[in-house]
């Protein structure tokens, strides 16, 4: 593939690179503890979205904030969590990122300015302003991106957040991850519009949309978002057309999608765009030592994972409330 | 030395020398600036604080609510005002799945310093989706507090309690109340949660209230002592933390047991109550517990039935009655 435009940094791609194949790599390994019975409940797979996440957590410093919808593992690593971490969480694991009382829908990294995933379609996008009217109460510059799914676009806690979050001039950015179905059901059959960026005419702050294939342009689009938000508090809608490889969850066998149409996307896999991008740059030796390291690094997450130590009831009161439980 | 205030001035009391003690408190709800709020509570604090901390709201309860969430759990103390707690039930889930389990699913990460108040139960004539007593759902959840002052002072310790605490706080108010006047000491601090006053003594019988509750309570005491029946009033102030260490005491030495409250008697406070009597006092009961609450029905308009449905002190004293004359 012919590189076009400015020179890339290709330090930068590689480490946006890794990132992206970390996430496959951890999703694609927590698909087989799912099967092998390590991970309960609801699991939700990035695959396929990967350079959503990656490209936009790229446009931000570190002391930006990020809220997620379920669909979160893959945000929570692209902010820094620790795949041991990410890892140890949907084992249930006390060393998770939550201690393993969240689970796969409920990845927290407060540190990293990562402020969760959540399980309640739309109901975040409010909390997320909350950040983001924080950041602005506090004059700290901090920018906050709010991800969502297509599927949150009918609900509430979509309108009233971004109608908040433009009538205070917040700065956050939201981010509309369109994968196309909501969960089972295709978009022309859940919207009237067949672009989410519309909506942001009625809330009067400016829209993007563009399809995610390329992880550097992501980050591009997201950062221009970005700025806005940080330097004159001004929100904007971005609808990133996407789409998940795997079912909505593991218990989803894509019915509703044909294997024809699933494998045309595959194609055109953004990961592997970066890869080869990558491979104009760098040698194959260089390549496979970086994926070498990824490698080592999954299993080594893995392998805490099963190891690590369950959670005890001690931490459920503690956890409920801070100073004395109420009862 | 103390002051004569209307509850109404208390709480606005305790939240002006809140904001003024601590920049990070701010004010957030409709008509809470401008308009010197629905019920006046707020009046003067717009003047006195600012746009950047009296925030008028839109129509969009379950928006600010999430929001003020967000910012509560990156350091912020908001107080969210709902006009009356009636219009909480668009914002139900904000509070059942991100304030009260934020905490939990983050594995302790953050804490969420947030208070929620407004108006409570019935008011007078305003129909039955504006008379609900929602107390009785919000007490169900963990991780959430919820207090109901029934007197000016309790209202402003209560408050400055409310508002430094890191858990999510629910004040219960009463739109009957706010004019009520009362002795506040000049000094009046911060009164700890999840301890009750004995309003009034007696020997026959424990009358357990909260709210209003506490006023009609004290009044069916008054027409009892007519009757030669010494009932003992318990106004519980909170009900999550419950202080049922002061209602125990109470009834092993009055051996009887009556609540009373507004909102339906199907579960509830009452039936809390009676469940922790009964487990914890067993032996010293003399009558089975009796609950007073709102009749099984949506309220009326009519005035004659919306007072039938409420508790009044007649049929405090009628429940009262059955209660000591038997055994």
């Amino acid at each position: 593939m012919a590189h076009e435009g400015p020179p890339v940094d290709t330090d930068h791609l590689a480490r946006l690179y890794r990132q992206m194949f970390l996430i496959r790599r951890c999703e694609e390994e927590a698909a087989r503890a799912y099967a092998m019975g390590k991970i309960g409940g609801f699991l939700h797979l990035y695959i396929g979205q990967e350079a959503v996440g990656v490209g936009a957590l790229a446009a931000l410093e570190s002391k930006d904030h990020v809220v997620t919808t379920y669909r979160d593992h893959g945000i929570a690593l692209a902010k820094g969590m620790t795949a041991r971490a990410m890892m140890a969480e949907l084992f249930g694991k006390e060393t998770g990122c939550s201690k393993g009382l969240g689970g796969s829908m409920h990845m927290f990294d407060a540190a990293n300015g990562m402020h969760g995933g959540y399980g309640i379609i739309g109901g975040h996008i409010p909390l997320a302003a909350g950040i983001a009217f924080a950041s602005k109460y506090k004059e700290d510059g901090g920018v906050t991106l709010c991800f969502f799914g297509d599927g949150a676009v009918p609900i509430a806690g979509f309108h009233e957040g971004i109608g908040l979050a433009a009538l205070w001039k917040l700065p956050i950015v939201f981010i509309c991850e369109n994968n196309e179905y909501s969960m089972g059901t295709p978009l022309s059959r859940t919207l009237p519009t067949s672009e989410v960026a519309n909506y942001a005419r009625g809330y009067g702050i400016p829209s993007d949309r563009f399809v995610a294939e390329d992880v550097l342009e992501v980050e591009r689009r997201i950062g221009e978002a970005v700025k806005l938000a940080r330097e004159a508090n001004i929100p904007t809608l971005v609808e990133v057309k996407t789409y998940r490889f795997r079912g909505h969850s593991m218990s989803d066998p894509g019915k509703y999608r044909t294997p024809e149409e699933v494998e045309a996307r595959k194609q055109r896999d953004p990961l592997f765009r970066a890869r080869t991008q990558l491979e104009l740059h760098w040698d194959m030796a260089r390549l496979d030592a970086l994926e070498a390291s990824v490698e080592e690094e999954v299993a080594d997450a893995v392998k805490f994972a099963d190891e690590s130590p369950e959670p005890t009831a001690e931490l459920l009161a503690p956890t409920t409330y801070d100073g004395p439980f109420a009862s | 030395m103390s002051r004569t205030l209307r509850y109404r001035e208390a709480l606005r009391e305790a939240m002006i020398e809140e904001m003024e003690r601590d920049p990070n408190v701010f004010l957030m709800g409709e008509e809470v600036g401008h308009y010197q709020g629905a019920y006046k509570v707020t009046e003067g604090i717009l003047e006195k604080f600012g746009e950047k901390r009296v925030i008028d709201t839109p129509i969009a309860e379950g928006g600010f609510a999430g929001l003020g969430i967000g910012a509560a759990m990156v350091g912020l103390r908001p107080i969210v005002e709902f006009m009356t707690w009636n219009f909480s039930a668009v914002a139900f889930d904000q509070i059942l799945n991100n304030a009260a389990k934020v905490r939990q699913m983050s594995g302790g990460q953050y804490t969420c310093p947030i208070v929620f108040r407004g108006p409570n139960a019935s008011a007078r004539q305003v129909g039955s989706q504006h008379s609900h007593a929602m107390e009785h759902f919000y007490t169900h959840v963990p991780g959430l507090k919820v207090i109901a002052p029934a007197f000016a002072a309790d209202a402003k310790g209560l408050m400055k309690t409310a508002i430094r605490d890191n858990n999510p706080v629910l004040v219960m108010e009463s739109e009957t109340l706010y004019n009520t006047k009362g002795e506040v000491p000049d000094d009046q601090g911060p009164i700890p949660f999840g301890v009750a006053n004995v309003v009034r003594t007696g020997k026959d019988v424990t009358i357990v209230a909260y709210s209003r509750m506490t006023h009609v309570a004290l009044e069916a005491a008054e027409k009892l002592a007519k009757l030669g029946v010494s009932a003992e009033v318990i106004d519980l102030r909170t009900l999550r933390p419950l202080d049922e260490d002061t209602i125990v005491a109470s009834v092993k030495k009055t051996h009887r047991c009556v609540t009373v409250h507004e909102g339906w008697p199907y579960g509830g406070v009452g039936a809390e109550i009676s469940d922790r009597v009964q487990r914890l006092a067993f032996d010293y009961l003399d009558a089975p517990i009796l609950r007073v609450a709102s009749l099984d029905v949506p309220m009326p308009y009519n005035a004659k039935l919306e007072q039938q449905c409420m508790p009044q002190p007649e049929r405090v004293v009628d429940t009262v009655l059955r209660v000591v004359h038997r055994g």
